[in-house]
């Protein structure tokens, strides 16, 4: 019988199937971060129990570390205090560990790919809902709660319901200048933030095929924005060229070996979704997000929309809500915004295509006065890499600030937060209420689009900068 | 986990659709490493303003939580049941909720309830033209009812989360259970892990 990858996956790593209880799912790769940790940690100790596959976990610190210089001590006690938590627990439980400053810290999200650890067929899970960046890989990766990362580091498994399947068709090439970014941005408006709830997403169609792996983790990363807690990719030559050659991974011929095995983690061509959605490549424009939910998007050439554009009664006054929150005049055109701050970073668009893209709009132009501009790489390897191609220098000539990596102001976790009625344009993923700081208003959007509304100083495409 | 078989207290109406993570605990809270204490932050945005329900002194000590739909979407945040528990509440009822939470509140005993949205509009109503009405969610018989009224409405929860919820039953005692099969299934597999990836040090070798 025809399977869809998400299919493959679950059967591949059934480990028990009771009747009337959940399924048992064995778990690859755990992936272990600071915030949604200790408690997790605590309740092992609590119950003398051990984490059973250490080699199986691998944690880095990530959403609370501050981007100063490494000289610079973490001056927030309670951010520190988790941030030590996460090394002596690990150190306890015989887990690697990347504490800040370590040359492969970076957002768990950019690291379990750029390492290599990040394989097709796994099952993937971390405490963060992101975790669906790496179905990009054709892997089965999912955000869990504090109370499963116990349960995983404790059995390594995990009950699970099965999931309904999507498949989201992108067919055709998108016009020039829009990103992946701009087709997730689609996607979720197409959906709305609950329309992906108990499915599983695969991505397909030309236009996913022709995105780089960064695009695809890009498009993966935001399945949650639209309800759906996990997003997959088949694996094709770009994964597996992608892969070749990095730490996680054999080489020679036990790669192709195993690169043999992952050409299966493809849906069957017959196999049937439970829900189709196609969307037409040529009709994607650089989107951005006006209000507080990330479904809430319009054409960066659009206007700011009326809740009288709504019919339901609810949405409306929801519409009217955001508009309020976000201090916008329905109408306006969303050119003639203004911005406070830009941020380009988070496990969204951090990676080494995001900068280079963000880098090729800054190349000789300079950030706009009362604008703060921040660059924050994804991880130290992506850092490392950006520096070498100079990618650094040409940032902080602009007038960016160039900083450590971590998740940083996606959520406002560490130092670098809006402060009360700012406004951002930013590469993240969420633009709820607060997100990036209390009364902070956020606006999503490419890493291409986030510079260039930089150096204007209000929203504005990359073909703006030069004209 | 507390097991819970009878939810008998007042409700409060929250009116709003699409609240988040974010929204039920902000990030400043996420840096703790404990488990408790977390009430405090409780929608803690909303919470300044003096007309949010939640500062309404007729809903004071409700342990019902009506809301609208998609309830608990995005961030994967535990701490959002905690907060939501340590305010007081023992239940959420709402047309649709974040598949994520939905998970978390299971395991620490806090009660999903899903309705129709016309329900939870009938009920919000109910509990907006008396705030001191009695509700009751009975985990046992899977019902949601205001008897000063007579309205009533059933839910449906999987068999597993209703056992685990009436006998309070620890998800992670359950999977050890299944160790013999654990094992068998790690002989199996050629997954690969991080065996040899990195040293002492976490540095690639």
């Amino acid at each position: 019988m025809a399977r869809t990858l998400y299919e493959k996956l679950w059967d591949e790593h059934v480990v028990a199937s009771p009747d009337g209880e959940p399924t048992l799912l064995y778990i690859d790769l755990h992936l272990v971060h600071e915030v949604t940790s200790p408690q997790a940690f605590d309740g092992l100790r609590l119950n003398g129990r051990s984490v059973r596959r250490p080699d199986r976990t691998l944690a880095t610190a990530d959403h609370n570390v501050p981007t100063d210089p490494i000289s610079t001590p973490v001056l927030d006690p309670i951010s520190k205090r988790q941030l030590e938590a996460l090394e002596e627990n690990c150190q306890e439980f015989g887990i690697t560990v990347f504490p800040r400053g370590h040359e492969n810290q970076g957002i768990v999200h950019v690291i379990g790919p750029e390492l290599g650890v990040t394989q097709p067929g796994m099952t993937i899970v971390c405490g963060d809902s992101h975790t669906s960046t790496h179905g990009a890989f054709g892997s089965l990766a999912f955000g869990i709660g504090t109370s499963e990362v116990e349960h995983v580091l404790a059995t390594q498994t995990l009950p699970q319901q099965r999931a309904k399947t999507m498949a989201v068709t992108v067919n055709g090439r998108p016009p020039t200048g829009v990103s992946a970014k701009d087709i997730v941005l689609a996607i979720v408006a197409k959906l709305g933030t609950g329309g992906g709830a108990g499915y599983v997403i695969e991505y397909r169609g030309e236009a996913i095929e022709q995105l780089s792996m960064e695009g695809r983790m890009t498009v993966c990363n935001m399945s949650i924005e639209a309800g759906a807690r996990a997003g997959l990719v088949a694996v094709d030559e770009t994964t597996i060229e992608y892969l070749r050659g990095r730490a996680g991974v054999p080489s020679g011929n036990e790669f192709e070996e195993l690169a043999d095995r992952w050409r299966g983690y493809v849906s069957d061509p017959d196999a049937e979704f439970d829900a189709e959605l196609v969307l037409d490549a040529s009709q994607v424009v650089p989107y951005l997000t006006w209000g507080t939910n990330p479904a809430q998007v319009v054409a960066l050439s659009g206007v700011v929309p009326s809740p009288d554009d709504f019919d339901d009664l609810d949405q409306r006054e929801a519409v009217s809500r955001s508009l309020a929150y976000m201090d916008l005049t329905p109408g306006t055109p969303m050119r003639e915004i203004p911005v406070d701050v830009v941020f380009l970073g988070s496990c969204t668009n951090s990676r080494i295509e995001d900068l280079r893209a963000g880098a090729h709009v800054a190349r000789g132009h300079h950030v706009a006065a009362n604008v703060r501009a921040l660059v924050v790489p994804g991880s130290h390897r992506v850092k490392r890499q950006a520096e070498e191609e100079g990618l650094d220098q040409v940032f902080l000539d602009a007038g960016f600030e160039w900083r450590e990596p971590g998740c940083s102001m996606c959520l406002g976790m560490n130092p670098d937060q809006l402060k009360a009625g700012q406004r951002s344009a930013s590469t993240s993923n969420r633009n709820f209420e607060g997100r990036q700081g209390r009364g902070g208003r956020t606006h999503l959007v490419s890493p291409a689009v986030a510079v260039a509304t930089a150096l204007l100083g209000r929203f504005a495409s990359p073909d703006e900068v030069n004209a | 986990m507390k097991a819970v078989q009878f939810i008998e207290g007042r409700a409060v109406p929250l009116e709003r659709s699409d609240v988040d993570t974010d929204q039920i605990i902000p990030s400043d809270w996420l840096k703790r490493v404990e488990r408790t204490g977390f009430g405090r932050g409780l929608f803690s945005e909303w919470r300044d303003d003096p007309e949010f329900v939640l500062n309404n002194q007729s809903y004071v000590g409700a342990t019902i939580l009506v809301a609208g739909p998609r309830f608990g979407t995005g961030s994967s945040r535990e701490h959002a049941v905690w907060a939501l528990m340590d305010f007081g509440f023992e239940a959420i009822i709402a047309p649709s909720f974040g598949d994520i939470f939905r998970n978390n509140a299971s395991k620490q005993g806090l009660v999903i309830v899903q309705l129709d949205q016309v329900d939870v509009e009938e009920l919000t109503q109910l509990i907006k033209e008396s705030p001191s009405r009695l509700v009751i969610v009975d985990v046992e018989h899977l019902r949601v009812e205001v008897p000063e009224t007579g309205w009533q409405r059933t839910f449906t929860l999987d068999a597993m989360t209703r056992e685990r919820l009436l006998n309070g039953w620890d998800d992670i005692g359950l999977t050890m259970r299944r160790e013999a099969s654990i094992t068998t299934y790690e002989q199996t597999s050629h997954a690969p892990s991080l065996a040899g990836v990195f040293d002492a040090n976490g540095h690639v070798r």
